[in-house]
């Protein structure tokens, strides 16, 4: 995996199939796979319907049993989603925690904070009542609302404290991983910068690795060192936010991020025309094609592979593949990357690659050294490797 | 009676150009709701409390441009918009609508008026009728404002409006019902419904925060786009300041029921005066990941709005207040020309070497430290 840190989480090749009511089935989650080390923080980024919570779903064992689960889940090495729920359920909220979406509201309004956040610990068997209540107050401390607030009632508590007790309930159990399901959405920018703070600080001072799942590009940017991307499904787009933003390798990305405004960004904001592919129906070649500004011949036809294109960024896009394709898919602001340096290896039928824990948080920016990897000469050695065999021109519908 | 301390009149904005009145005019606004009192209280004749959601509110909008009500939840820009709309009534102040002082009319009186200012609202999940097939919803305004001699006459309202909208041709959503229409396109829908009346001003109450993010941008433009041939005037509430920034002309940001910062959208944006407006755009995400300078992160939540504090309502976050901040309540002034701020030069500041500018009569902050270089600099 990585020479840095050893993972806590690796998920590799994660699929999710939901049984349709009327007979069919709709593949939500197409192989996904990436890995998170300690103290790491992980942006999960893509629109309604891209699969982006239904993954993490399925890493915590919740899905409903119409959704079929296939890959692996290893935490420490050892793979908990080998023995269906049976053995997911040791680990859920004990190594695996999460926040869900709206957790905030979804409170007791008639039971005391704190005896809310003491019952869990209670039920796990991890304290008598009176030390579960003691390590509820501890865990409000931890989350920054004085013990003594655990006393009142939800209603008497604002948004951003409901969201922070929330967030206590989930670390109850002492997780090493944190998945967080859009945490900020229905929040102030003010409340959201206080608990992306106090995610961060949790993150660094427990070691907890955090996926922040959001819709929210910008969110990620600031809060998260290493992002992916999902897009009907799968990851099409990963590795440094810096180098997502500075040396994009995936026209969905670049779109998202001229998509979204910027407090003093003057360039205009454009959507993505199109909408994205059902999942209830086979998708041939690449399922960005159809919205994509530039497709070309291989893209109806055939399906990018996930691959590494510098290091620790990953991207699943042909163009990636052909040198000298102009309108190669990098901002127009980018430092100058030459066309992709790395040959593309046509290995054989290999999960996509997991994205290598590279950047732990505090090693810096590591955006840097994409322009380095590619100099000019190392053009050469990828001489028009064909992405796929049938790139001619009938490919196109 | 909760009167806000005399003051005078908003200072005019600054265009020249214009001598008919302007479209929108808030003058000293103020919007108060009755606090429940227990019976306990209420026999023991406890004084009436009142949250004072819109308390002393200014602005002037024309036709063809769009103003930002920006501000954090409970800051009263929602307040705001249904008192100029007399969903609730004023308790003081005066709405001025192309010149009419509308504060006191009668709901009846108001009527012929509701059709030339309309709403579009958040959620368009939940604001059409999903019974209802576009064409009726966007026809039944032409219905209920008694507008369109012949059937055939509405149709030819309504395939203009959501052409308008963004939906051509029209004959192909005609006839499908919402649910058969993606998000943005139901929010075009929408936004055909409120504009099938010719309206002057559009209130847009977070247009477009229910959207994804790839097909919000098109809404925006869309919403941009009405107001340029200046036949009517865009109110937009928003919490992004981002899509402020982006697409409105001014910026007004509220905190506790006051606008604290008010002026030319680029201007608040980049120079920003108000030590509330500092903090927050300090605090919205940037797409680069290398830009985001150091996050001044403001400690506990907007205060209740039933204890507005003496003097400057935002003292008690604020980094750099002063003891005479506890006494004096700061009214909109125009901001004292400062330091230059590093960064990008503001348009229309002067070289360096000029005399220094004048105060800025277009960009107004209630501060009494709006002079002050932004902390850290």
């Amino acid at each position: 995996m990585t020479g840095t840190a050893p993972a806590v989480l690796e998920v590799a090749d994660l699929h999710v199939w939901f049984r349709l009511p009327g007979g069919g089935e709709l593949h939500a989650v197409q192989g996904v796979s990436f890995t998170l080390a300690a103290g790491e923080r992980l942006g999960l980024v893509g629109e309604s319907g891209s699969g982006k919570t239904t993954a993490i779903l399925a890493l915590m064992g919740l899905l409903p049993p119409t959704a079929t689960v296939a890959g692996e889940v290893r935490i420490d090495g050892t793979n908990i989603l080998a023995g269906g729920e049976d053995s997911v359920r040791p680990h859920r909220w004990t190594d695996l925690a999460m926040v869900f979406q709206g957790a905030m509201n979804a409170l007791n309004p008639v039971r005391r904070v704190a005896a809310q956040i003491a019952e869990p610990i209670q039920l796990h068997g991890r304290a008598s009542a009176a030390a579960a209540r003691q390590r509820a107050g501890e865990l409000l401390e931890l989350v920054g609302i004085p013990a003594a607030a655990g006393q009142r009632y939800p209603h008497e508590f604002s948004g951003g404290m409901r969201q922070r007790a929330a967030i206590a309930m989930a670390l109850a159990c002492e997780p090493r991983v944190l998945l967080a399901d859009e945490p900020t959405t229905a929040l102030d920018v003010m409340v959201q910068a206080q608990i992306l703070d106090l995610l961060t600080r949790l993150s660094a001072e427990l070691g907890l690795a955090l996926i922040l799942v959001t819709h929210d590009l910008p969110l990620v940017a600031q809060a998260c060192p290493r992002a992916a991307v999902m897009y009907a499904g799968q990851i099409v787009e990963a590795g440094p936010t810096d180098a997502l933003y500075h040396a994009t390798r995936h026209p969905y990305t670049r779109l998202l991020f001229a998509a979204t405004p910027d407090l003093f960004g003057d360039d205009p904001v454009t959507s993505i025309p199109g909408i994205p592919p059902r999942l209830d129906r086979p998708v041939t070649g690449c399922s960005f094609q159809p919205r994509c500004d530039r497709a070309f011949e291989p893209c109806p036809v055939t399906a990018p592979r996930l691959r590494e294109v510098t290091a620790g960024h990953v991207a699943a896009c042909h163009l990636n593949d052909v040198p000298g394709v102009p309108g190669r898919p990098a901002r127009p602001d980018a430092p100058a990357v030459p066309a992709p340096a790395v040959p593309v290896r046509d290995a054989p039928a290999v999960p996509a690659p997991a994205v290598p824990v590279r950047d732990a948080p505090g090693r810096g920016v590591p955006g840097q050294g994409i322009p380095a990897q590619g100099g000019p000469g190392q053009d050469a050695p990828a001489p028009a490797v064909p992405a796929s065999p049938a790139t001619d021109s009938d490919g196109r519908p | 009676m909760t009167v806000p301390a005399p003051r005078e009149a908003s200072p005019p904005s600054a265009t020249p150009s214009s001598s008919a009145p302007p479209l929108l005019q808030a003058d000293n606004l103020s919007t108060r709701y009755p606090v429940r009192r227990l019976l306990a209280e209420r026999l023991a004749r406890r004084p009436r409390r009142w949250v004072r959601a819109v308390d002393g509110v200014s602005f002037t909008l024309r036709r063809g441009e769009m103003l930002a009500l920006v501000g954090e939840s409970g800051c009263g820009k929602t307040s705001t918009a249904q008192t100029i709309l007399r969903m609730v009534e004023a308790a003081g102040g005066t709405i001025r609508f192309e010149g009419a002082d509308i504060t006191t009319w009668s709901q009846r009186r108001l009527r012929p008026l509701r059709r030339r200012i309309q709403m579009i609202y958040q959620d368009p999940y939940e604001s059409l009728d999903p019974r209802f097939r576009v064409r009726d919803t966007v026809e039944e305004p032409l219905r209920v404002h008694g507008i369109g001699q012949s059937r055939s006459e509405r149709r030819h309202l309504v395939t203009a409006a959501l052409e308008r909208a963004g939906l051509a041709p029209a004959e192909l959503y005609l006839d499908r019902y919402p649910h058969e229409l993606s998000g943005g396109q139901r929010q075009r829908v929408a936004i055909a419904a409120s504009l099938v009346l010719g309206p002057a001003l559009l209130l847009a109450d977070e247009p477009v925060s229910m959207l994804d993010v790839s097909v919000r941008a098109g809404v925006l433009a869309l919403v941009d786009s009405l107001r340029q041939d200046g036949s009517l005037g865009i109110l937009m509430i928003t919490h992004d300041l981002s899509t402020a920034a982006h697409f409105a002309d001014r910026i007004a940001v509220m905190y506790l029921g006051r606008i604290v910062e008010y002026g030319p959208a680029r201007q608040v944006v980049r120079d920003p005066r108000h030590p509330y407006t500092r903090a927050l755009l300090s605090v919205v995400p940037q797409r680069d990941p290398r830009a985001q300078a150091a996050p001044q992160i403001l400690t506990g939540e907007t205060p209740d709005p039933v204890d507005i504090p003496a003097g400057c309502r935002f003292r008690a976050r604020c980094p750099i207040a002063e003891d005479r901040c506890a006494t004096i309540d700061p009214q909109l002034a125009p901001a004292p020309a400062a330091e230059p701020v590093r960064g990008e030069p503001v348009r229309g500041e002067p070289a360096a070497g000029e005399p220094a500018a004048p105060a800025d009569q277009d960009h107004l902050v209630a501060c009494l430290l709006a002079g002050t270089p932004p902390a850290g600099v």
